[in-house]
């Protein structure tokens, strides 16, 4: 696969790549973090907060992994996914179901004739410490076994070291390998990345290489989506489309728990990267404990009351 | 039709609660001015009549510096830490009301209810907190061993910031030991008002504060009046002018904060989506009624097209309206007479030449409203490069290089603020050591602290206002 | 506590306790002592710390220092504010303590409870104001932006005063934290109660669990293993005698803590002007260089 037209005299080499990564605007942490609380004092009510919880439903990769995942969780996972609230057929479904390679049969099956995807994570994930080979095989058995997206790891010790053409080139590989059936995501852990710099990098690093989605984290380290690195992906995929006319999707992923911290990032989204993102095509949720607080806010906005938690499905 | 409307979301206006009227706060009690006139107060975003103020005269500003007076002995002679549990006392109190009072500002002066509970009352609290904590160690700021304060403070405060303004005047002033007559702007009387009754709540002994309700007249006869030592005075470059000329010769200690035509220099090497941000905060903070606000955009010309448009995308997110709407980004303009004022301004920009540019954008029926502006092609010559407009205009002019940059933002009669945007540390320092202004923010803009002296170089005025330095106003140093 | 008014209801003693990690542990050695009046009646029972209380409240001052230290002065200032607020609802309780373990008149001890109080007021001032004295811009001979800035030591331990049960104790308490230091203070050990029930009152003040840990028991006994702990980065000895602060100070030197040296032998007068000798003890002085240069290669055209 050749590279983007746009971008090829900078992935020439190790050096030209890191030139033009490094040339990227800064960031200035203060202002970042700033922008992003302010537009986090959005007050969304009533109606825009009916639609909000839907939207924020829909784009739910409702995720589970566990070195305990079994057949029976990940079945009890796709029902979910398919009927969130069984007493309101009206929920919509979440876009996707997201597990370990193993499990994407299973997960396939319970999701056959509906719409929700079923998304696997890949390349030796979370840590993506593994030779390319072992990630490409990792990444095959999952697209074998019907995956519609994959959510990959980049290697973060090369990122850090400042190879940034082998984090390239091992996007592309991956990306072949999902050809034309799965889309692909690429996860940065920007935990590990530590600096927005990095972050913006990152961003550009992953969009040139060919990913459908940048995706914040692995939900399996200390740091995960905040609002402010979510705002700063937003960014990068305004400004990429701006440039380009490709348009990338954007995941968070870890730590959005409540509808309240949901619709703060679809506030990120509608004034960052605009209402082009606004649809599970373009924006994801990666989170579990997420679904059942937006299906009691929903009870809440139909009934009047305050649900609790008896009144959702454990699953 | 947008996909994501946000609903309204009033902040309710049943938290304050304003009386049909007013008196004037002479001596710990409201009164009637001498010769009875009062004037309507209204809300700029509805132009609905919010209630009717007594109007201070010449007589009420004696008896006011009269009441002053009589209440300075015993004040200044309370121990330091007295005087500095009755600014705890108010700073707390404020920080109890805070959401009553941020609802009454935007009522009365059309700012968005996001700025005044979010900016306003917390910066108003911590400027009471900040100079509570001076009043007992005053022998540490570096005046001298007991320095005694001046007498009775005359101060008068805009409209832009009504009770912020307020804070910057009297915390200080009561900290020192001074007593206070304070005039408000006739168009923004009432937050003062709800103040002199925290002093109340307080227990703040009589005649310590009065609140004088009026118009330029009380002004002028509180700066004229023999017995007040010290005139304070935040507003426009003219009316500071004339009160200097009314205070030579007398001996009153004078601080004037005035007008500004701040340069927000932005570097080609900035963080740029965090300029952006900058330069919106910069002009669109409080409809650009702000005497610090970056209102001359330099950009460096090789930078110029990708940061307008990013611009541009930028000012068609900001939300207009209603000011008591939490998702409100740009309130109403503060008056008739001020929009009037920023109009033919604009409009000046436009003859003289300049592109002027506003993003789609609805204003309401009622009320006085000024869409988000911004004037390219703008030179030095241009006046809307040169005037204080205090609205939400930005002229935007470019430069080649940093001391081309420096220049061109020093060529200004004002000095109140700068900005400088670069990831470069050294060029910060250095483009900051040669700006003449009195104020210089790096890669942010309009920020404020209790503890940050604040004040202009050349017609911005002289003296300055927070931190140590701002005790300064009010001590006998001389 | 007894209560000589007791009528009919027989009432409830309170069970003293440690303050450590913003929890109140009893002594990890399960030991009381027996702590009497002026007039030798007993009052009740306090915990006799070991040197584990005292390693357990190292750690917890140590993990609170980064959050204590990191919050902004305004907010330090607001907190130490807070606790005079709740210090002046429970004046009562605080005059009764004092009365009985300093042997005074209530209008005595009423009168040191409040200069208590308004010793916290007085600090709480000083978080915002300690930087603007003690730092400031030097005007190097150079192309250089050149500012030093105070910043707190770390982890201090305080012997606090034998005798002045309660205003001594705020006295070396207070400026500690004040600047963003945390503490581990050891009790008049004669008097430890109003420093018991002083742990109560930081708890519910919205002073972060560990800022101040407060031991009571034999200070030579606590004191050592903080003299000697290389976790602890200074030591207030106003309330050890010449001849444990000797001890305490050798022992402090093995990792060159900052040590603040008792005051006099007949104690520091704590009703006087505090001034800001407490507050400076504690703190670093960071001074930051950074180029200003000029703007371009080739000097001004304008």
């Amino acid at each position: 696969m050749p590279p983007a037209p746009a971008f090829a005299d900078v992935t020439a080499s190790d050096s030209t790549l890191r030139r033009f990564l490094h040339g990227l605007p800064g960031v200035d942490t203060v202002g970042l973090e700033a922008r992003a609380a302010s537009l986090g004092t959005r007050s969304i009510k009533t109606t825009s907060k009916a639609y909000a919880i839907d939207l924020a439903i829909s784009m739910i990769d409702l995720t589970t992994l566990e070195g305990a995942d079994t057949p029976g969780k990940v079945r009890a996972l796709a029902a979910k996914a398919v009927h969130p609230d069984p007493t309101d057929r009206t929920t919509p479904r979440t876009a996707a179901v997201c597990v370990y390679p193993d499990m994407v049969a299973t997960a396939k099956a319970g999701l056959a004739g509906t719409d929700v995807k079923v998304a696997s994570v890949a390349t030796a994930f979370p840590a993506g410490r593994a030779a390319l080979d072992v990630k490409l095989a990792d990444t095959r058995d999952a697209v074998a076994a019907g995956a519609d997206e994959i959510d990959m790891v980049i290697d973060r010790g090369a990122f850090l070291a400042g190879h940034y053409l082998k984090v390239y080139e091992e996007i592309r590989a991956v990306k072949e390998t999902c050809g034309e059936q799965a889309r692909l995501k690429v996860i940065f852990e920007t935990g590990e990345l530590s600096t927005y710099d990095n972050i913006r990098r990152a961003s550009w690093l992953g969009m040139i290489a060919g990913a459908d989605f940048i995706k914040t984290s692995t939900g399996k380290v200390g740091v995960n989506a905040t609002p402010a690195n979510t705002l700063l992906m937003l960014e990068a995929v305004r400004d990429f489309r701006a440039q380009t006319g490709v348009q990338i999707g954007v995941k968070p992923a870890g730590g959005i728990r409540t509808t309240k911290d949901a619709i703060k990032f679809l506030v990120l989204v509608n004034e960052t990267a605009g209402e082009d993102w606004l649809d599970n095509h373009w924006f994801r949720f990666g989170a579990s404990s997420l679904l059942n607080d937006l299906l009691m806010q929903r009870q809440k906005l139909a009934t009047g009351r305050y649900s609790g938690p008896d009144y959702v499905t454990v699953d | 039709m947008t996909k994501f409307e946000y609903a309204p979301a009033p902040e309710s206006r049943s938290v304050v609660d304003i009386a049909p009227s007013y008196g004037l706060f002479i001596d710990g009690e409201f009164t009637e001015a001498a010769d009875g006139t009062v004037f309507k107060t209204v809300s700029p975003a509805s132009e609905e009549v919010l209630s009717e103020v007594a109007r201070a005269g010449a007589e009420d500003v004696d008896r006011a510096v009269k009441a002053a007076r009589r209440a300075f002995e015993k004040w200044s002679a309370l121990p330091g830490a007295e005087r500095a549990k009755y600014l705890f006392r108010i700073a707390r109190i404020i920080q109890e009301r805070s959401r009553e009072l941020a609802v009454l500002e935007t009522l009365d002066n059309g700012k968005p209810i996001r700025e005044t509970r979010d900016a306003d009352l917390p910066l108003v609290a911590a400027h009471f907190f900040y100079y509570a904590g001076w009043a007992d160690k005053l022998d540490h700021a570096g005046y001298g061993a007991n320095p005694r304060p001046l007498g009775v403070a005359g101060q008068v405060i805009p409209w832009n910031f009504p009770l912020l303004m307020l804070a910057w005047k009297i915390a200080p002033a009561l900290a020192t030991g001074n007593t206070v007559v304070l005039k408000p702007a006739e168009t923004t009387p009432l937050s003062a008002l709800f103040f002199a009754d925290i002093c109340r709540q307080a227990g703040l002994p009589k005649g310590v504060v009065n609140i004088l309700p009026g118009y330029g007249d009380a002004g002028a006869a509180l700066v004229e009046h023999p017995d007040v030592n010290k005139v304070a005075f935040t507003g426009s470059t003219a009316v500071g002018k004339a009160i200097a000329r009314q205070v030579a010769g007398t001996g009153k200690k004078l601080t004037l904060e005035l007008g500004g035509k701040g340069a927000n220099i932005v570097f080609d090497d900035a963080p740029i989506d965090q300029a952006v941000e900058g330069i919106v905060t910069g002009i669109f903070f409080n409809q650009g009624q702000v005497c610090c606000a970056g209102s001359r955009l330099l950009v460096q010309e090789s930078i110029q097209d990708e940061l307008l448009d990013a611009l541009k995308r930028r000012l068609s997110t900001l939300r207009l309206g209603d000011p008591l709407d939490k998702n409100t980004d740009i309130g109403a303009i503060n008056s008739a007479e001020q929009l009037a004022r920023i109009t033919a301004l604009a409009e000046t920009g436009e003859a003289e030449g300049a592109e002027r540019w506003s993003p789609a954008c609805e204003l309401p029926s009622s009320g006085f409203w000024f869409a988000p502006t911004l004037f390219t092609n703008v030179t030095q010559a241009h006046t809307v490069a040169r005037d204080e407009i205090f609205g939400p205009v930005l002229s935007v002019l470019t430069f080649r290089t940093p001391d081309e940059a420096v220049a061109k933002a020093n060529n200004s009669q004002y000095g109140l603020s700068a900005g400088i945007w670069t990831e470069k540390g050294s060029r910060i320092l250095a483009v900051a050591n040669k700006l003449r202004a009195g104020v210089v923010w790096a890669n942010t803009f309009n920020k404020f602290d209790p503890t940050s002296p604040f004040g202009g170089y050349k017609e911005s005025g002289f003296g300055r206002e927070g931190g140590r330095h701002g005790l300064e106003a009010y001590l006998d140093v001389r | 506590m007894s209560d000589k008014t007791e009528q009919n209801r027989l009432s409830v003693f309170k069970t003293y306790k440690l303050y450590v990690g913003g929890k109140f542990p009893r002594s990890e050695s399960g030991r009381v002592y027996e702590v009497q009046d002026s007039k030798g009646k007993w009052l009740a029972n306090a915990p006799l710390s070991s040197r584990k209380d005292a390693r357990d409240a190292v750690v917890a001052a140590r993990k609170a220092f980064g959050g204590w230290s990191g919050a902004t002065a305004y907010n330090r200032g607001q907190v130490l504010y807070r606790v005079a607020e709740m210090l002046e609802g429970r004046k009562g309780q605080f005059v009764h303590e004092v009365a009985h373990a300093e042997g005074l008149s209530k209008s005595r001890a009423a009168e040191i409870v409040e200069a208590a109080i308004d010793r916290w007021v007085w600090y709480a001032g000083w978080t915002d104001k300690i930087g603007q004295i003690v730092g400031g811009a030097n005007p190097v001979a150079g192309p250089f932006f050149n500012l030093s800035t105070p910043e707190p030591t770390g982890v201090v331990a305080i012997v606090a005063p034998r005798e002045s049960s309660f205003l001594g104790l705020v006295s070396v308490v207070a400026p500690v934290i004040a600047t963003g230091n945390t503490a581990v203070v050891i009790a008049s050990e004669k008097a430890p109660l109003p420093a018991l029930s002083l742990g109560e009152v930081l708890a519910t003040s919205d002073v972060p669990g560990g800022v101040v840990n407060v031991l009571s028991g034999r200070a030579a006994e606590i004191a050592a293993p903080l003299a000697a702990h290389q976790d602890v980065n200074a030591l207030d000895l106003t309330g050890a005698d010449a001849e444990l602060a000797r001890e305490l100070e050798i022992a402090a030197a093995d990792n060159l803590k900052r040590v603040l040296r008792p005051q006099a032998v007949d104690g520091e007068d704590f009703a006087a002007d505090p001034g800001t000798h407490r507050l400076t003890a504690f703190l670093e002085t960071k001074t930051v260089w950074h180029p200003t240069g000029s703007l371009g290669a080739s000097g001004s055209s304008y």
